[in-house]
Formats: C-alpha cells, sequence, structure tokens
C-alpha cells in the first residue's frame, strides 16, 4: 500500500516543493470555523491527517480486516502482512537495526512508561539517580517520578539557561557520573528547542548512562536517525507526524528490549502458557499484549511514506521559515515575552503578551477561526521556572503558509486592541 | 455591591441577544471584566484561590450586616473576569440561602455560555459556582 500514500499536492515550484499545493492532501484544512477559513496553528499538539492516511486506514477496514498472528485464514494474513509492514516501515524511518526493535504503542506515553516500568525497573536500585531535563513533558516527568517513589531513587534535572530555552550542558560529565538513566526530549513542545541529542548521548555512551529520547515533537519534523542519534530508547506518537491517534513506537536497542521483563501480560506476548507457568514471545512481541491497533499501524504505515515523500529535510526546512518570519513579526510587538531559542529552532513558539492573557488571546483567535493553545502545555515545572502561569503557543506544520502566519499576526493586533 | 457594573443579569441577558456574534459578546465580556475592581496581593492567597479554573481566580465572600454576602473575585484573564462579573450579578449580594436557592445553569443557558465556552472554562465557571454555593454552606452550617 505504500505506494498509494504519494502526497497527491506535491508539486514543485522553482525549483522547490510547492507548499501550497500539499493542502489539499488535507480534507481537515479547508473547514470553516466561527465563520472564517481555519488556520490551524496546534500542530505540536496533533498534525492533522492527509487523505492517503485516511484512505489507508478506510482500506484496511473495507479489505483487510482481522485479527493479527492467529488466524489462517486469508484476512488474519492480510491483517498480519499489513501491521507486520507497518513495523519494517517504522524501522526504516528511523533507522533502526531490524523491525524486532519497534515496538508498538498507544504513543509517545506509553513507551515512556514501558521503559521505566520494564527496564528501569528492573535495573535501578535504591539510591540511584535518573537525569532528565528541566524542560520534559510531564509523559517524561511523572513516568520517572511514580517509578523513583517506588524504588526510592531519585531525578536530577539539566538546567535550562532562561527564556532561551537551551540546556546548561556545564555540569552535564558530573551530572552523567552520577546517574543511571538519562531520558530527555529531543525538541521541547513548549520552547521549540531542538536538543543536541547527538552529542549529550554520545556523551552519556561515555558513561555507561542509558538514554531515552523522547521524539514526540520531532519523529515528524526532521530526520530521526537512532542509530546517528546513538541513543538506547527512543518513542513517538503516530498522531504528531501525520498518522493516526491511538498508535505510537517504543524503539530499543536489541539486547536491552531481550533482557527486559515484559510490560503487560496478556495474548500474543506468550511462547507458551501452562496453568502455573509461562514462557514469553521473543522481541517486539513480547512487549505487545493483546490484540494490537492494527488500524493504527496500518495508518502510521501511510503517514510515514507521505512524509518521506515530501522529505523530512525539506519539512524541517519549511517550518523553520515559518517559525523565522513568526518570530520576527512577534518580535516587533512591544513588551512580548518571546520563549525559545532564536536560532535553529523548531516551529513551535510560546509568548507572553504585555496586555492580553494568553486564554483570552486563544479564545478571541479561535473567533477568528486561528486555533492556538493557551496553558501550560503540559510542562507546569517549566511554566513555574519561567514564572509564568500560561504562556501562547503557535505551531506550525509543512501544511501551513506564509499566509497563515500573516493571518495569525494580524489575529493577534486584532485582539490586542479589544484589550486596550 | 456589583453596582460598578452598572448592569443587572436580565439587562445584560437583553445586550447579549442584541449583540451580532461571538467575537462581540466576549468583547462584551471583556469590557464588563473590566469594570471589576481587582483584588489586592493581599487577597491573593491559596485559600482564596479556586484551582480548576485553567486561569488563576481569586474568590472571597464577605459577610454583611443585612445577612448578605459581597463577592470579591479577580483573575488575570479578562474573559473569566467577565465571567465572574456574570457570577456577581447573579450571587453577590445574597443571603446564604438565596445563594444555595439559585441556580444559575438556566442563565448560563440563556446567555449561551454553556455552548459557546470551551468544557475547560465550563468546568472552571462550575468551579466558582461550586466555591460560592459551598462557602455560603459553610456559613448557614456555622450559625445554626
Ligand atoms: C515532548 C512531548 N512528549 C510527550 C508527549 C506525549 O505524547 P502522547 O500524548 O501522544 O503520548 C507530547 C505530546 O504532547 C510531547 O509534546
Amino acid at each position: 500500500m505504500s505506494t498509494d500514500a504519494k502526497p497527491a499536492g506535491l508539486t514543485k515550484r522553482d525549483g522547490g516543493i510547492n507548499w501550497a499545493t500539499l493542502r489539499g492532501d488535507f480534507p481537515i484544512l479547508h473547514e470553516t470555523v466561527n465563520g472564517h477559513p481555519l488556520v490551524y496553528l496546534d500542530s505540536a499538539a496533533s498534525s492533522q491527517k492527509p487523505r492517503q492516511v485516511i484512505d489507508a486506514i478506510r482500506h484496511h477496514y473495507e479489505h483487510h480486516n482481522a485479527n493479527v498472528h492467529r488466524g489462517i485464514h486469508e484476512l488474519s494474513n492480510r491483517a498480519t502482512e499489513a501491521y507486520e509492514a507497518a513495523r519494517q516501515r517504522v524501522a526504516e524511518f528511523i533507522n533502526a537495526n531490524s523491525r524486532d526493535e519497534i515496538v508498538f504503542t498507544r504513543g509517545t506515553t506509553e513507551g515512556l512508561n514501558l521503559v521505566a516500568q520494564t527496564w528501569a525497573l528492573e535495573n535501578l536500585r535504591e539510591g540511584d539517580t535518573i537525569l532528565l531535563t528541566e524542560m520534559e513533558h510531564h509523559s517524561n516527568l511523572v513516568p520517572w517520578q511514580m517509578l523513583a517513589q517506588r524504588i526510592g531513587a531519585q531525578l536530577d534535572f539539566i538546567e535550562i539557561t532562561g527564556d532561551d530555552g537551551e540546556l546548561d550542558l556545564q555540569w552535564l560529565d558530573e551530572q552523567l557520573a552520577r546517574a543511571r538513566l538519562l531520558s530527555l526530549t529531543h525538541i521541547s513542545n513548549t520552547l521549540g528547542t531542538v536538543n543536541p541529542v547527538v552529542e549529550i548521548c554520545a556523551r552519556a555512551r561515555d558513561a555507561g548512562v542509558v538514554t531515552v529520547v523522547d521524539a514526540a515533537q520531532s519523529a515528524g519534523h526532521t530526520p530521526v536517525n537512532v542509530q546517528s542519534i546513538g541513543c538506547d530508547f527512543l518513542a513517538f506518537s503516530g498522531h504528531k507526524t501525520c498518522g493516526p491517534t491511538g498508535i505510537g513506537v517504543l524503539y530499543g536497542r536489541r539486547e536491552l528490549l531481550e533482557a527486559m521483563p515484559p510490560y503487560q501480560g496478556g495474548g500474543e506476548m506468550i511462547a507458551k502458557v501452562e496453568y502455573r507457568d509461562v514462557t514469553f514471545n521473543v522481541v517486539p512481541h513480547k512487549f505487545e499484549a493483546g490484540t494490537p491497533n492494527v488500524a493504527g499501524a496500518v495508518g502510521l504505515h501511510a503517514a510515514l511514506d507521505y512524509l518521506d515523500a515530501i522529505g523530512r529535510d525539506s519539512i524541517f526546512e519549511h517550518d523553520q521559515r515559518l517559525a523565522k518570519r513568526a518570530c520576527e513579526q512577534l518580535g516587533e510587538i512591544d513588551g512580548i515575552r518571546l520563549f525559545g531559542p532564536s536560532e535553529g529552532r523548531s516551529a513551535v513558539m510560546s509568548f507572553i503578551l504585555p496586555d492580553v492573557h494568553a486564554l483570552d488571546l486563544a479564545t478571541m483567535a479561535d473567533q477568528k477561526g486561528v486555533a492556538l493553545r493557551a496553558g501550560h502545555h503540559c510542562n507546569q515545572p517549566l511554566l513555574a521556572k519561567l514564572g509564568v502561569p500560561a504562556t501562547a503557543r503557535a505551531s506550525f506544520y509543512f501544511y501551513n503558509t506564509e499566509d497563515e502566519v500573516d493571518r495569525f499576526i494580524e489575529v493577534i493586533h486584532h485582539v490586542r486592541k479589544l484589550f486596550a | 455591591m456589583t453596582t460598578f457594573l452598572d448592569t443587572t443579569i436580565d439587562k445584560l441577558i437583553e445586550n447579549f441577544d442584541f449583540l451580532n456574534d461571538w467575537e462581540e459578546r466576549f468583547a462584551y465580556l471583556i469590557e464588563l471584566g473590566k469594570k471589576l475592581p481587582p483584588l489586592s496581593e493581599a487577597e491573593m492567597t491559596d485559600e482564596h484561590r479556586i484551582h480548576g479554573c485553567q486561569a488563576s481566580v481569586w474568590l472571597r465572600m464577605l459577610p454583611q450586616s443585612d445577612g448578605t454576602f459581597d463577592i470579591h473575585a479577580d483573575s488575570d484573564a479578562f474573559i473569566v473576569k467577565g465571567l465572574i462579573a456574570v457570577l456577581l450579578l447573579i450571587y453577590s449580594e445574597k443571603t446564604a440561602e438565596q445563594i444555595l436557592d439559585t441556580d444559575s445553569t438556566a442563565t448560563f443557558e440563556r446567555l449561551g455560555l454553556d455552548k459557546h465556552l470551551s468544557p475547560t472554562r465550563r468546568n472552571g465557571l462550575h468551579s466558582m459556582v461550586s466555591r460560592i454555593q459551598a462557602l455560603a454552606a459553610e456559613s448557614t452550617a456555622q450559625t445554626v
């Protein structure tokens, strides 16, 4: 099915991609909201889906649906093939050594919890240190807090430098020397910082520290290659990469996955079961108890085909172009506080206006069809550190246009007048 | 006293009907919110803070000599201040019994706020009403 998932709207202009025509692939982008054309600037929360992904899911239910890995009949074989082909596609997408290193999950959150409750629970002891950063999403913080409370481990944090949201790496080697595990985000969902994961993971490896990368914000936006990053685990979500909700990926290095205990018990994850004894299935099936989200995996397969047909390098360049345009115009607003680095950032930007509360801005922007997020973005400790109760956040993706950036800025000016 | 708001709940409903779209209604709420006297820093304590709202909200109920309550509340967000103003028009300067007997759901429905506030906003509004009624209930329990 991978050949079906080519972007229909992929056309060239001036030797580059004509981004505006790609929008034709996204039915939802033609919605009207409160009487205005939708300007969707909340892709960091969830991306929209191209028709190719929606069609792949429909095609699966109309032609291939059955349970996987169990049937002898034709439909079950087709479903199993589609599901395992998706696993192979994910392995290629992140350059894993083998599809056996790919565990399907519900999303990033489940992937991170899986590592905490299996590898970490088995290998960490009282007094051990888990190293995180101050910019982690709650889903890369709370699972570690829960584990630490349970086994008496402690948490340590790589600090951020300030509003520009860079990691302060001057103590990294000392912090790594005390740690057993490091879990960090590739791209911050609030600050837009792109962390130097290659360098950090290399230094962690030298210190014998196991590494986990939260790629929720990066996998669909920039090339993510687990071998060049050199991490032990990496997690991402289908729904932020143009795929469906309810499917995600955990990559784990084979030796680690093989040595880990299973996560949940049930069907699929076993090799042999007696009343009082069980032998577990091989990786990755050992970590996939119960009937998996087959349609989700099929949709994810189409999404990854779609993204790669455009090219993640090109997507990142386009993201950066939009980010630059938005940052420049936001920067002209007197008294604005704009978070995140000024260079080399992703297209997620948080800010506070001097005169309009983030929630008021998002509510009024919605009246104009502009979808923004406002609040703490599942980053409460980070916002507390920055000393703000809430920020407004705009996040762009390849289907957003320069015109939409300008419309967003126009709406900000309009809303500010209402509050003047 | 809610005289600073310079309107009544009936007039508010009438004005809402008269406005053309939700942008105008929100703008009207914002104007109403601007009339709300701010709480002092000293009153913005955790004790008076209402959790369950996305914005920060603080609320106090001050008993008056005639048995009614003056409600003082504030928020860092103006639309929330506007919603607080609506609540004041419904609940301020009433006795505990009146507060406990007043169901604001119907009023919110007439204003259309039940449909046009986001679910999280509605929860926040609900938290404020709950706090007002809980404080009223507390006061009647004390006087019995
Ligand atoms: C950086 C980061 N990590 C983790 C998550 C959690 O992803 P999910 O809710 O899909 O499990 C998110 C989603 O908001 C995120 O932005």
